[in-house]
Protein backbone atom coordinates (compact mmCIF):
# COMPACT_ATOMS: atom_id res chain seq x y z
CA UNK A 1 0.00 0.00 0.00
CA UNK A 2 1.71 3.46 -1.16
CA UNK A 3 0.15 6.15 0.73
CA UNK A 4 0.13 9.30 -1.18
CA UNK A 5 -0.82 12.19 1.09
CA UNK A 6 -1.27 15.91 -0.80
CA UNK A 7 -0.07 18.82 1.54
CA UNK A 8 0.00 22.46 0.99
CA UNK A 9 2.38 24.88 2.45
CA UNK A 10 0.36 27.90 3.30
CA UNK A 11 0.18 31.37 5.32
CA UNK A 12 0.48 30.97 9.24
CA UNK A 13 -3.08 31.20 10.32
CA UNK A 14 -1.63 34.45 12.49
CA UNK A 15 -0.52 36.22 9.10
CA UNK A 16 -2.06 39.57 8.90
CA UNK A 17 -2.99 39.36 5.14
CA UNK A 18 -1.72 42.67 3.19
CA UNK A 19 -2.93 42.87 -0.83
CA UNK A 20 -0.23 43.61 -3.34
CA UNK A 21 -0.31 46.84 -4.82
CA UNK A 22 -2.04 45.81 -7.74
CA UNK A 23 -4.92 43.75 -6.23
CA UNK A 24 -3.26 40.37 -8.23
CA UNK A 25 -2.84 38.58 -4.48
CA UNK A 26 -1.66 38.96 -1.33
CA UNK A 27 2.12 39.94 -0.16
CA UNK A 28 4.25 37.09 1.08
CA UNK A 29 7.74 38.33 1.72
CA UNK A 30 7.60 38.53 5.71
CA UNK A 31 4.78 35.61 6.08
CA UNK A 32 5.75 32.21 7.93
CA UNK A 33 4.82 29.33 5.95
CA UNK A 34 2.83 26.41 7.76
CA UNK A 35 1.35 22.92 6.79
CA UNK A 36 -2.24 23.11 5.89
CA UNK A 37 -3.74 21.90 9.20
CA UNK A 38 -5.99 19.74 7.74
CA UNK A 39 -3.05 18.47 5.55
CA UNK A 40 -1.79 17.55 8.77
CA UNK A 41 -4.20 15.28 9.96
CA UNK A 42 -3.59 13.40 6.50
CA UNK A 43 -0.44 13.14 7.49
CA UNK A 44 -0.97 11.70 10.93
CA UNK A 45 -3.72 9.41 9.66
CA UNK A 46 -1.46 8.06 7.02
CA UNK A 47 1.43 6.94 9.37
CA UNK A 48 -1.81 5.01 11.33
CA UNK A 49 -2.48 3.56 8.35
CA UNK A 50 0.45 1.99 7.35
CA UNK A 51 1.41 1.38 11.07
CA UNK A 52 -1.79 -1.01 11.07
CA UNK A 53 -1.58 -2.32 8.05
CA UNK A 54 2.03 -3.13 8.98
CA UNK A 55 3.58 -2.70 5.58
CA UNK A 56 3.64 0.05 2.90
CA UNK A 57 4.83 3.46 2.41
CA UNK A 58 3.83 7.12 3.41
CA UNK A 59 4.48 9.73 0.65
CA UNK A 60 4.04 13.26 1.06
CA UNK A 61 3.80 15.31 -1.98
CA UNK A 62 3.28 18.53 -2.99
CA UNK A 63 2.79 21.24 -5.71
CA UNK A 64 4.52 24.42 -4.85
CA UNK A 65 7.64 27.01 -5.54
CA UNK A 66 11.39 26.00 -3.86
CA UNK A 67 9.99 27.00 -0.48
CA UNK A 68 7.42 24.09 0.10
CA UNK A 69 10.51 21.56 0.01
CA UNK A 70 10.12 22.68 3.73
CA UNK A 71 6.53 21.35 3.85
CA UNK A 72 7.50 17.93 3.00
CA UNK A 73 10.75 18.26 5.49
CA UNK A 74 7.90 18.62 8.06
CA UNK A 75 6.13 15.52 6.93
CA UNK A 76 9.38 13.59 6.50
CA UNK A 77 10.24 14.32 10.37
CA UNK A 78 6.88 13.41 11.34
CA UNK A 79 7.60 9.49 9.73
CA UNK A 80 6.48 9.57 6.18
CA UNK A 81 8.80 7.66 4.06
CA UNK A 82 9.42 10.10 0.83
CA UNK A 83 8.10 12.98 -0.75
CA UNK A 84 7.60 14.27 -4.02
CA UNK A 85 8.18 17.89 -5.12
CA UNK A 86 6.53 19.29 -8.20
CA UNK A 87 7.93 22.22 -8.77
CA UNK A 88 5.48 24.23 -9.59
CA UNK A 89 4.52 28.17 -9.11
CA UNK A 90 0.96 27.62 -10.57
CA UNK A 91 -1.79 29.42 -8.39
CA UNK A 92 -4.33 27.02 -10.66
CA UNK A 93 -5.54 24.29 -8.56
CA UNK A 94 -6.63 22.22 -11.82
CA UNK A 95 -2.86 22.12 -12.85
CA UNK A 96 -1.98 20.93 -9.21
CA UNK A 97 -4.65 18.26 -9.49
CA UNK A 98 -3.11 17.48 -12.80
CA UNK A 99 0.32 17.20 -11.45
CA UNK A 100 -0.37 15.16 -7.91
CA UNK A 101 -2.91 12.70 -10.87
CA UNK A 102 0.39 12.26 -12.67
CA UNK A 103 3.06 11.88 -10.14
CA UNK A 104 0.93 9.21 -8.55
CA UNK A 105 0.12 7.07 -11.33
CA UNK A 106 4.05 7.01 -12.26
CA UNK A 107 4.79 6.15 -8.57
CA UNK A 108 2.09 3.59 -8.00
CA UNK A 109 0.26 4.95 -5.43
CA UNK A 110 -2.37 3.01 -3.93
CA UNK A 111 -4.74 5.84 -2.36
CA UNK A 112 -4.48 9.19 -1.58
CA UNK A 113 -5.03 11.02 1.72
CA UNK A 114 -5.36 14.55 1.86
CA UNK A 115 -6.64 17.85 3.77
CA UNK A 116 -10.82 18.84 3.07
CA UNK A 117 -9.25 21.79 2.19
CA UNK A 118 -6.44 24.08 2.30
CA UNK A 119 -6.56 26.99 4.82
CA UNK A 120 -5.80 29.41 2.62
CA UNK A 121 -7.85 28.93 -0.54
CA UNK A 122 -10.31 27.14 0.98
CA UNK A 123 -11.73 25.39 -1.83
CA UNK A 124 -11.49 21.32 -1.27
CA UNK A 125 -11.14 21.19 -5.08
CA UNK A 126 -8.11 19.34 -5.72
CA UNK A 127 -8.26 16.08 -4.09
CA UNK A 128 -11.37 15.40 -5.58
CA UNK A 129 -10.51 16.75 -8.95
CA UNK A 130 -7.61 14.29 -8.80
CA UNK A 131 -10.08 11.52 -7.89
CA UNK A 132 -11.68 12.31 -11.09
CA UNK A 133 -9.12 12.47 -12.89
CA UNK A 134 -7.42 9.03 -11.83
CA UNK A 135 -11.33 7.79 -11.89
CA UNK A 136 -11.18 7.09 -8.12
CA UNK A 137 -13.91 6.98 -5.67
CA UNK A 138 -13.48 10.15 -2.79
CA UNK A 139 -15.26 10.90 0.59
CA UNK A 140 -14.26 14.41 1.53
CA UNK A 141 -14.69 15.79 5.72
CA UNK A 142 -13.78 12.55 7.22
CA UNK A 143 -13.59 12.01 10.52
CA UNK A 144 -12.63 8.43 11.41
CA UNK A 145 -10.92 5.94 8.60
CA UNK A 146 -10.93 1.64 8.95
CA UNK A 147 -8.85 0.01 6.34
CA UNK A 148 -9.44 -3.94 6.47
CA UNK A 149 -6.64 -5.84 7.27
CA UNK A 150 -5.88 -6.56 3.47
CA UNK A 151 -5.87 -2.69 2.71
CA UNK A 152 -8.57 -3.50 0.21
CA UNK A 153 -11.44 -2.25 1.65
CA UNK A 154 -11.79 1.11 3.71
CA UNK A 155 -14.65 2.18 5.74
CA UNK A 156 -14.41 5.68 6.45
CA UNK A 157 -17.06 8.13 8.70
CA UNK A 158 -17.96 11.45 6.62
CA UNK A 159 -19.38 14.30 8.49
CA UNK A 160 -22.49 15.02 6.97
CA UNK A 161 -24.15 18.94 8.39
CA UNK A 162 -22.29 19.09 11.07
CA UNK A 163 -24.89 16.78 13.21
CA UNK A 164 -25.11 13.46 11.08
CA UNK A 165 -22.29 11.15 10.38
CA UNK A 166 -22.46 8.88 7.30
CA UNK A 167 -20.09 5.10 7.56
CA UNK A 168 -19.09 5.00 3.65
CA UNK A 169 -17.36 1.56 2.76
CA UNK A 170 -15.32 1.82 -0.44
CA UNK A 171 -12.63 -0.04 -1.93
CA UNK A 172 -9.32 0.92 -2.94
CA UNK A 173 -7.35 2.80 -5.00
CA UNK A 174 -9.92 5.60 -3.60
CA UNK A 175 -9.44 9.59 -2.04
CA UNK A 176 -10.30 10.45 1.53
CA UNK A 177 -9.62 13.96 2.53
CA UNK A 178 -10.21 14.16 6.17
CA UNK A 179 -11.71 16.88 8.54
CA UNK A 180 -10.53 17.80 12.24
CA UNK A 181 -11.48 15.46 14.84
CA UNK A 182 -10.12 12.70 13.12
CA UNK A 183 -6.45 12.46 15.59
CA UNK A 184 -4.09 14.88 16.97
CA UNK A 185 -0.80 15.01 14.73
CA UNK A 186 2.42 14.57 16.30
CA UNK A 187 4.68 16.78 16.33
CA UNK A 188 7.96 15.71 14.97
CA UNK A 189 10.35 14.79 16.92
CA UNK A 190 14.41 16.09 17.12
CA UNK A 191 15.56 12.12 15.71
CA UNK A 192 12.55 12.81 13.33
CA UNK A 193 13.56 15.75 12.43
CA UNK A 194 16.91 14.60 11.92
CA UNK A 195 16.08 11.42 10.44
CA UNK A 196 14.01 13.62 7.35
CA UNK A 197 17.51 15.30 6.30
CA UNK A 198 18.49 12.12 5.03
CA UNK A 199 15.35 11.40 3.29
CA UNK A 200 14.96 11.76 -0.24
CA UNK A 201 13.11 14.59 -2.04
CA UNK A 202 11.95 13.66 -5.70
CA UNK A 203 11.95 16.18 -8.14
CA UNK A 204 9.52 16.78 -10.61
CA UNK A 205 9.13 19.79 -13.26
CA UNK A 206 5.69 20.16 -14.67
CA UNK A 207 7.30 19.20 -18.24
CA UNK A 208 8.35 15.98 -16.31
CA UNK A 209 4.45 15.19 -15.93
CA UNK A 210 3.93 16.30 -19.58
CA UNK A 211 1.85 19.44 -17.98
CA UNK A 212 2.02 23.01 -19.34
CA UNK A 213 -0.10 25.80 -17.35
CA UNK A 214 -3.02 27.04 -18.67
CA UNK A 215 -4.74 28.48 -16.36
CA UNK A 216 -8.85 28.15 -16.19
CA UNK A 217 -9.85 30.85 -13.60
CA UNK A 218 -8.14 34.24 -13.44
CA UNK A 219 -8.28 35.60 -10.08
CA UNK A 220 -8.27 39.79 -9.64
CA UNK A 221 -8.83 42.70 -7.30
CA UNK A 222 -8.23 41.10 -4.16
CA UNK A 223 -9.22 43.17 -1.39
CA UNK A 224 -9.25 43.33 2.78
CA UNK A 225 -12.93 43.38 4.04
CA UNK A 226 -14.01 46.79 5.24
CA UNK A 227 -12.55 46.62 8.70
CA UNK A 228 -15.90 45.99 11.37
CA UNK A 229 -15.94 48.82 13.90
CA UNK A 230 -16.31 48.64 17.47
CA UNK A 231 -19.60 49.82 18.33
CA UNK A 232 -20.94 50.23 22.10
CA UNK A 233 -20.88 48.50 25.33
CA UNK A 234 -23.67 48.75 27.44
CA UNK A 235 -23.50 50.11 30.65
CA UNK A 236 -25.93 49.81 33.96
CA UNK A 237 -26.89 46.96 35.76
CA UNK A 238 -26.87 43.68 33.85
CA UNK A 239 -30.45 42.77 34.02
CA UNK A 240 -30.89 46.37 32.85
CA UNK A 241 -28.05 45.87 30.00
CA UNK A 242 -29.73 42.58 28.48
CA UNK A 243 -33.10 44.23 28.23
CA UNK A 244 -31.37 47.06 26.51
CA UNK A 245 -29.73 44.44 24.28
CA UNK A 246 -32.81 42.94 23.04
CA UNK A 247 -34.33 46.24 22.44
CA UNK A 248 -31.57 47.21 20.62
CA UNK A 249 -31.55 43.71 18.95
CA UNK A 250 -34.81 44.05 17.56
CA UNK A 251 -35.77 48.06 17.02
CA UNK A 252 -31.99 49.15 15.77
CA UNK A 253 -30.43 45.90 14.63
CA UNK A 254 -33.78 44.56 13.43
CA UNK A 255 -31.80 40.88 13.79
CA UNK A 256 -34.55 39.38 16.14
CA UNK B 1 -26.70 32.35 -20.80
CA UNK B 2 -27.86 29.24 -20.50
CA UNK B 3 -27.75 28.55 -16.75
CA UNK B 4 -28.59 25.45 -14.92
CA UNK B 5 -28.88 25.22 -11.19
CA UNK B 6 -28.06 21.94 -9.40
CA UNK B 7 -30.38 22.06 -6.62
CA UNK B 8 -29.90 20.60 -3.05
CA UNK B 9 -32.56 18.74 -1.42
CA UNK B 10 -32.98 16.50 1.94
CA UNK B 11 -36.05 14.49 3.52
CA UNK B 12 -38.08 15.74 0.79
CA UNK B 13 -37.13 18.93 1.06
CA UNK B 14 -34.94 21.91 -0.97
CA UNK B 15 -32.10 23.13 0.99
CA UNK B 16 -32.72 27.19 1.60
CA UNK B 17 -29.52 27.72 -0.66
CA UNK B 18 -31.04 26.24 -3.77
CA UNK B 19 -33.53 28.62 -3.97
CA UNK B 20 -31.06 31.15 -2.76
CA UNK B 21 -29.03 30.91 -6.00
CA UNK B 22 -32.33 30.33 -8.23
CA UNK B 23 -33.44 34.05 -6.97
CA UNK B 24 -30.36 35.57 -6.77
CA UNK B 25 -30.02 34.65 -10.74
CA UNK B 26 -33.76 36.18 -11.15
CA UNK B 27 -32.72 39.04 -9.69
CA UNK B 28 -30.39 39.41 -11.96
CA UNK B 29 -32.73 38.97 -14.95
CA UNK B 30 -31.34 35.79 -15.95
CA UNK B 31 -33.54 32.58 -16.74
CA UNK B 32 -32.42 29.54 -14.58
CA UNK B 33 -33.08 25.69 -15.41
CA UNK B 34 -32.86 24.08 -12.93
CA UNK B 35 -32.14 20.15 -11.66
CA UNK B 36 -33.42 18.14 -9.03
CA UNK B 37 -31.50 14.66 -8.86
CA UNK B 38 -33.22 11.80 -6.75
CA UNK B 39 -36.25 9.69 -6.92
CA UNK B 40 -39.69 9.08 -5.66
CA UNK B 41 -42.22 11.97 -4.49
CA UNK B 42 -40.33 15.58 -5.08
CA UNK B 43 -42.83 17.84 -5.66
CA UNK B 44 -42.16 19.27 -2.90
CA UNK B 45 -38.69 20.37 -3.96
CA UNK B 46 -40.12 21.21 -7.77
CA UNK B 47 -42.84 23.48 -6.34
CA UNK B 48 -40.54 25.45 -3.73
CA UNK B 49 -37.85 25.66 -7.10
CA UNK B 50 -40.63 27.30 -9.24
CA UNK B 51 -41.31 29.88 -6.30
CA UNK B 52 -37.74 30.61 -5.89
CA UNK B 53 -38.06 31.45 -10.24
CA UNK B 54 -36.94 28.36 -12.16
CA UNK B 55 -38.73 28.69 -15.53
CA UNK B 56 -37.95 25.48 -16.03
CA UNK B 57 -37.09 22.09 -13.88
CA UNK B 58 -35.31 19.28 -15.40
CA UNK B 59 -36.06 15.91 -12.74
CA UNK B 60 -33.13 13.28 -12.94
CA UNK B 61 -34.81 10.13 -11.88
CA UNK B 62 -32.95 6.90 -10.52
CA UNK B 63 -33.29 5.15 -7.97
CA UNK B 64 -29.46 4.70 -7.10
CA UNK B 65 -30.04 9.25 -6.77
CA UNK B 66 -32.48 8.59 -3.68
CA UNK B 67 -29.46 9.86 -1.45
CA UNK B 68 -27.16 12.00 -1.88
CA UNK B 69 -23.57 10.52 -3.36
CA UNK B 70 -20.79 12.44 -4.38
CA UNK B 71 -20.27 9.97 -7.71
CA UNK B 72 -24.12 10.05 -8.40
CA UNK B 73 -24.84 13.56 -8.95
CA UNK B 74 -21.03 14.15 -10.59
CA UNK B 75 -22.33 11.15 -13.08
CA UNK B 76 -25.96 11.91 -13.90
CA UNK B 77 -25.59 15.95 -13.79
CA UNK B 78 -22.81 15.47 -16.53
CA UNK B 79 -24.55 12.65 -18.09
CA UNK B 80 -26.98 14.74 -18.88
CA UNK B 81 -25.38 18.58 -19.04
CA UNK B 82 -22.66 17.52 -21.36
CA UNK B 83 -25.40 18.12 -24.54
CA UNK B 84 -27.16 20.93 -23.35
CA UNK B 85 -24.76 23.92 -24.31
CA UNK B 86 -24.42 24.60 -20.44
CA UNK B 87 -22.44 27.93 -20.09
CA UNK B 88 -23.10 28.74 -16.33
CA UNK B 89 -23.45 25.58 -13.90
CA UNK B 90 -24.09 26.53 -10.25
CA UNK B 91 -24.81 25.04 -6.71
CA UNK B 92 -25.14 25.51 -3.25
CA UNK B 93 -23.31 24.55 -0.13
CA UNK B 94 -23.51 21.09 -0.87
CA UNK B 95 -21.80 21.60 -4.28
CA UNK B 96 -18.87 22.34 -3.04
CA UNK B 97 -18.52 18.51 -2.87
CA UNK B 98 -19.29 16.86 -6.09
CA UNK B 99 -18.59 19.97 -8.05
CA UNK B 100 -15.20 19.90 -7.87
CA UNK B 101 -15.36 16.04 -9.90
CA UNK B 102 -18.31 17.19 -12.03
CA UNK B 103 -16.12 20.43 -13.52
CA UNK B 104 -13.28 17.58 -13.67
CA UNK B 105 -15.53 15.72 -16.67
CA UNK B 106 -16.13 19.39 -18.56
CA UNK B 107 -12.52 19.78 -18.09
CA UNK B 108 -13.16 23.06 -16.65
CA UNK B 109 -11.99 24.99 -13.29
CA UNK B 110 -14.77 25.45 -10.23
CA UNK B 111 -15.00 28.63 -7.72
CA UNK B 112 -16.50 27.14 -4.56
CA UNK B 113 -18.22 28.83 -1.81
CA UNK B 114 -18.47 32.21 -2.76
CA UNK B 115 -20.28 35.23 -1.33
CA UNK B 116 -21.69 37.09 -4.98
CA UNK B 117 -21.90 36.46 -9.01
CA UNK B 118 -22.66 38.77 -11.38
CA UNK B 119 -23.88 38.52 -15.12
CA UNK B 120 -22.60 41.07 -17.30
CA UNK B 121 -22.22 41.07 -21.18
CA UNK B 122 -22.67 37.23 -21.60
CA UNK B 123 -19.60 36.94 -18.52
CA UNK B 124 -20.05 35.58 -15.48
CA UNK B 125 -17.42 36.91 -12.49
CA UNK B 126 -17.93 35.48 -8.86
CA UNK B 127 -16.60 37.27 -5.54
CA UNK B 128 -14.99 34.56 -2.50
CA UNK B 129 -13.39 34.83 0.40
CA UNK B 130 -9.85 33.70 1.05
CA UNK B 131 -8.20 32.91 4.22
CA UNK B 132 -11.77 32.29 5.83
CA UNK B 133 -12.43 35.71 4.81
CA UNK B 134 -9.22 37.75 5.81
CA UNK B 135 -9.64 38.68 2.35
CA UNK B 136 -11.62 38.37 -1.04
CA UNK B 137 -11.41 38.05 -4.66
CA UNK B 138 -12.87 38.18 -7.67
CA UNK B 139 -12.48 35.01 -10.16
CA UNK B 140 -13.24 34.92 -13.91
CA UNK B 141 -13.76 31.58 -15.69
CA UNK B 142 -11.54 31.32 -19.01
CA UNK B 143 -13.01 28.00 -20.17
CA UNK B 144 -17.15 27.56 -20.20
CA UNK B 145 -18.78 26.11 -18.35
CA UNK B 146 -18.51 28.52 -15.71
CA UNK B 147 -19.20 25.98 -12.41
CA UNK B 148 -19.89 27.75 -9.16
CA UNK B 149 -21.57 27.07 -5.44
CA UNK B 150 -22.86 30.04 -3.50
CA UNK B 151 -22.28 29.89 0.36
CA UNK B 152 -25.48 29.54 2.32
CA UNK B 153 -26.97 32.83 3.49
CA UNK B 154 -25.58 35.60 1.85
CA UNK B 155 -28.66 36.26 -0.15
CA UNK B 156 -32.52 36.19 -0.30
CA UNK B 157 -34.11 33.01 -1.07
CA UNK B 158 -37.25 35.42 -1.86
CA UNK B 159 -37.77 34.65 -5.66
CA UNK B 160 -40.06 35.86 -8.48
CA UNK B 161 -42.46 32.61 -8.78
CA UNK B 162 -41.67 31.19 -12.72
CA UNK B 163 -43.63 28.93 -14.65
CA UNK B 164 -41.01 25.67 -13.17
CA UNK B 165 -42.47 23.64 -16.04
CA UNK B 166 -41.31 19.85 -14.50
CA UNK B 167 -39.55 17.33 -17.54
CA UNK B 168 -38.76 13.98 -15.63
CA UNK B 169 -36.03 12.50 -17.22
CA UNK B 170 -34.11 9.22 -16.35
CA UNK B 171 -30.74 9.09 -15.02
CA UNK B 172 -27.80 7.86 -15.56
CA UNK B 173 -25.73 7.94 -12.27
CA UNK B 174 -23.35 5.09 -13.43
CA UNK B 175 -21.22 3.28 -10.82
CA UNK B 176 -21.10 4.51 -7.04
CA UNK B 177 -18.69 3.05 -6.16
CA UNK B 178 -18.88 4.64 -2.44
CA UNK B 179 -21.56 2.74 -0.30
CA UNK B 180 -23.22 4.16 2.80
CA UNK B 181 -22.80 1.74 5.42
CA UNK B 182 -24.91 3.36 8.05
CA UNK B 183 -26.32 6.93 8.88
CA UNK B 184 -25.11 7.72 12.41
CA UNK B 185 -27.20 10.39 13.36
CA UNK B 186 -26.95 12.94 16.42
CA UNK B 187 -29.05 12.76 19.35
CA UNK B 188 -30.29 16.04 19.00
CA UNK B 189 -31.97 18.03 15.77
CA UNK B 190 -29.72 21.07 15.41
CA UNK B 191 -29.94 23.99 13.33
CA UNK B 192 -27.21 23.86 10.88
CA UNK B 193 -24.29 26.18 11.32
CA UNK B 194 -23.56 27.53 7.99
CA UNK B 195 -27.63 28.23 7.66
CA UNK B 196 -28.72 29.65 10.72
CA UNK B 197 -29.61 33.27 10.87
CA UNK B 198 -28.71 33.29 14.45
CA UNK B 199 -25.97 31.74 16.30
CA UNK B 200 -24.86 31.96 19.74
CA UNK B 201 -21.50 30.84 20.32
CA UNK B 202 -19.06 29.74 23.86
CA UNK B 203 -15.60 29.83 24.21
CA UNK B 204 -13.00 28.35 26.86
CA UNK B 205 -14.71 29.88 29.85
CA UNK B 206 -18.39 27.86 29.53
CA UNK B 207 -15.61 25.70 31.55
CA UNK B 208 -17.37 22.21 30.93
CA UNK B 209 -19.48 20.35 28.36
CA UNK B 210 -22.28 20.54 30.32
CA UNK B 211 -22.32 24.37 30.51
CA UNK B 212 -22.80 24.36 26.97
CA UNK B 213 -26.27 24.02 27.78
CA UNK B 214 -27.11 26.88 29.34
CA UNK B 215 -26.18 28.23 25.02
CA UNK B 216 -28.58 25.83 24.22
CA UNK B 217 -31.39 26.64 25.78
CA UNK B 218 -30.87 30.25 24.98
CA UNK B 219 -30.74 28.81 21.01
CA UNK B 220 -33.60 27.21 21.64
CA UNK B 221 -36.01 30.48 22.23
CA UNK B 222 -34.60 32.03 18.48
CA UNK B 223 -34.22 29.33 16.40
CA UNK B 224 -30.69 29.69 16.97
CA UNK B 225 -27.38 27.06 16.12
CA UNK B 226 -24.97 27.11 19.19
CA UNK B 227 -21.45 27.60 18.03
CA UNK B 228 -18.03 26.86 19.82
CA UNK B 229 -14.40 28.34 19.71
CA UNK B 230 -11.51 26.37 19.22
CA UNK B 231 -10.56 26.30 22.90
CA UNK B 232 -13.90 25.14 23.71
CA UNK B 233 -13.69 22.26 21.17
CA UNK B 234 -10.23 21.18 22.28
CA UNK B 235 -11.01 21.51 25.76
CA UNK B 236 -13.97 18.82 24.90
CA UNK B 237 -16.83 20.95 25.95
CA UNK B 238 -18.24 21.09 22.44
CA UNK B 239 -17.63 18.61 19.16
CA UNK B 240 -15.54 19.84 16.07
CA UNK B 241 -18.87 20.21 13.99
CA UNK B 242 -19.40 23.10 15.67
CA UNK B 243 -15.76 25.21 15.61
CA UNK B 244 -16.76 28.88 14.30
CA UNK B 245 -13.44 29.32 12.88
CA UNK B 246 -10.31 29.58 10.12
CA UNK B 247 -10.24 25.98 10.90
CA UNK B 248 -13.60 25.16 11.46
CA UNK B 249 -16.95 26.57 9.99
CA UNK B 250 -16.99 29.91 8.29
CA UNK B 251 -20.87 31.30 8.98
CA UNK B 252 -22.22 34.53 8.31
CA UNK B 253 -25.24 34.80 10.90
CA UNK B 254 -27.22 38.27 10.34
CA UNK B 255 -27.05 37.52 14.24
CA UNK B 256 -23.92 36.03 16.06
CA UNK B 257 -23.52 36.54 20.15
CA UNK B 258 -20.02 35.54 21.20
CA UNK B 259 -20.48 34.59 25.19
CA UNK B 260 -16.96 34.12 26.78
CA UNK B 261 -14.90 34.16 23.14
CA UNK B 262 -11.84 36.68 23.33
CA UNK B 263 -11.75 37.23 19.39
CA UNK B 264 -8.65 35.66 18.46
CA UNK B 265 -7.72 36.31 14.76
CA UNK B 266 -8.49 32.64 13.99
CA UNK B 267 -11.57 32.76 15.45
CA UNK B 268 -12.63 36.30 13.95
CA UNK B 269 -11.63 35.00 10.63
CA UNK B 270 -15.22 32.25 10.43
CA UNK B 271 -17.79 35.21 11.90
CA UNK B 272 -16.21 38.85 11.18
CA UNK B 273 -19.07 38.34 8.04
CA UNK B 274 -21.93 37.87 10.66
CA UNK B 275 -24.39 40.87 9.85
CA UNK B 276 -24.37 41.93 13.80
CA UNK B 277 -22.26 40.94 16.27
CA UNK B 278 -22.98 40.51 20.17
CA UNK B 279 -20.35 40.59 22.66
CA UNK B 280 -20.70 39.03 26.20
CA UNK B 281 -17.20 38.79 27.85
CA UNK B 282 -16.05 39.98 31.55
CA UNK B 283 -13.12 41.24 30.30
CA UNK B 284 -13.40 44.96 29.12
CA UNK B 285 -10.29 44.76 26.88
CA UNK B 286 -11.08 41.74 25.20
CA UNK B 287 -10.20 42.37 21.20
CA UNK B 288 -13.78 40.43 20.59
CA UNK B 289 -15.07 44.01 21.70
CA UNK B 290 -13.27 45.64 19.00
CA UNK B 291 -15.89 44.05 16.02
CA UNK B 292 -18.79 43.90 18.00
CA UNK B 293 -21.54 46.37 17.24
CA UNK B 294 -22.84 45.49 21.18
CA UNK B 295 -21.15 44.31 24.10
CA UNK B 296 -21.92 43.35 27.64
CA UNK B 297 -18.48 43.21 29.86
CA UNK B 298 -20.01 40.72 32.29
CA UNK B 299 -20.14 37.25 33.20
CA UNK B 300 -21.50 35.09 30.71
CA UNK B 301 -23.24 32.57 33.51
CA UNK B 302 -25.09 35.69 34.60
CA UNK B 303 -25.84 37.17 31.28
CA UNK B 304 -27.34 34.04 29.43
CA UNK B 305 -29.76 33.23 31.54
CA UNK B 306 -31.01 36.52 31.55
CA UNK B 307 -31.02 37.18 28.07
CA UNK B 308 -32.60 33.58 27.34
CA UNK B 309 -35.25 35.05 30.06
CA UNK B 310 -35.76 38.32 27.96
CA UNK B 311 -35.93 36.33 24.41
CA UNK B 312 -38.50 34.45 25.69
CA UNK B 313 -40.82 37.69 26.84
CA UNK B 314 -40.31 38.78 23.43
CA UNK B 315 -41.25 35.68 21.72
CA UNK B 316 -44.26 34.97 24.07
C1 LIG C 1 -3.57 26.79 13.43
C2 LIG C 1 -4.60 27.39 14.34
C3 LIG C 1 -5.92 27.37 13.96
C4 LIG C 1 -6.92 27.89 14.79
N1 LIG C 1 -8.23 27.86 14.37
C5 LIG C 1 -9.19 28.36 15.18
C6 LIG C 1 -10.57 28.32 14.80
O1 LIG C 1 -10.93 27.85 13.72
N2 LIG C 1 -11.49 28.82 15.66
C7 LIG C 1 -11.16 29.35 16.88
O2 LIG C 1 -12.06 29.77 17.62
N3 LIG C 1 -9.87 29.38 17.26
C8 LIG C 1 -8.89 28.88 16.46
N4 LIG C 1 -7.59 28.90 16.90
C9 LIG C 1 -7.32 29.23 18.31
C10 LIG C 1 -7.31 30.70 18.64
O3 LIG C 1 -6.01 31.20 18.41
C11 LIG C 1 -7.70 30.92 20.13
O4 LIG C 1 -6.82 30.18 20.93
C12 LIG C 1 -9.12 30.51 20.48
O5 LIG C 1 -10.03 31.07 19.57
C13 LIG C 1 -9.44 30.98 21.88
O6 LIG C 1 -10.70 30.50 22.28
P1 LIG C 1 -11.53 31.23 23.44
O7 LIG C 1 -11.82 32.61 23.01
O8 LIG C 1 -12.66 30.35 23.80
O9 LIG C 1 -10.53 31.18 24.67
P2 LIG C 1 -9.65 32.31 25.35
O10 LIG C 1 -8.82 33.01 24.37
O11 LIG C 1 -9.01 31.65 26.51
O12 LIG C 1 -10.70 33.37 25.84
C14 LIG C 1 -11.62 33.15 26.85
C15 LIG C 1 -12.37 34.44 27.03
O13 LIG C 1 -13.46 34.22 27.91
C16 LIG C 1 -13.55 35.31 28.82
N5 LIG C 1 -14.22 34.79 30.02
C17 LIG C 1 -13.73 33.90 30.92
N6 LIG C 1 -14.67 33.59 31.83
C18 LIG C 1 -15.78 34.31 31.54
C19 LIG C 1 -17.08 34.43 32.10
N7 LIG C 1 -17.44 33.73 33.18
N8 LIG C 1 -17.96 35.26 31.51
C20 LIG C 1 -17.61 35.98 30.40
N9 LIG C 1 -16.40 35.90 29.82
C21 LIG C 1 -15.49 35.06 30.37
C22 LIG C 1 -12.16 35.78 29.02
O14 LIG C 1 -12.15 37.16 29.40
C23 LIG C 1 -11.55 35.57 27.62
O15 LIG C 1 -11.71 36.72 26.81
C24 LIG C 1 -6.57 28.43 16.05
C25 LIG C 1 -5.24 28.47 16.43
C26 LIG C 1 -4.25 27.97 15.60
C27 LIG C 1 -2.83 28.05 16.03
Amino acid sequence: MNIFVCIKQVPDTETKIRIKGDKSGIETNDVKWIVSPYDEFAIEEALRAKAFLKTGTVTVVTVGPDRAVEALRTGLAMGADTAVHVRWETSCNVSIAKAVAEVVKKENGSVIFSGKQAIDDDQGVVFAYTAELLNWPSTSTVSKVEFGTDGKSVTVEKEVDGSARHKIAMNTPCVIAMTKGINAPRYASLPGIMAAKKKTVKVYSPSDLGLSDSPLLKDFDYELPPERKAGIKLSGEIPAQVAELVKRLREEAKVI
Amino acid sequence: MKVFVVAEHKDGKLKRVSAEVVAEFGRQGQEVTALVLGSGDLNAITGDLAKAGASKIIVLEHADLKDYSTEGYANAAHAYLSSQGAEVIASGGQGKDFMPRLAAKFGVGVANDCTSFGLASGKLTVRRPVFAGKCSKSVEFLKSPAMFTLRPNVVSSEGKTAAGTVERVAATPGAIRTKVAEVIASAAKKVELTEADIIISGGRSLKSADNFKILHECAAVVGAAVGASRAAVDAGYAPHAMQVGQTGKTVSPKLYIACGISGAIQHLAGMRTSKVIVAINKDAEAPIFQKADYGIVGDLFEVVPLLTAELKKLKG
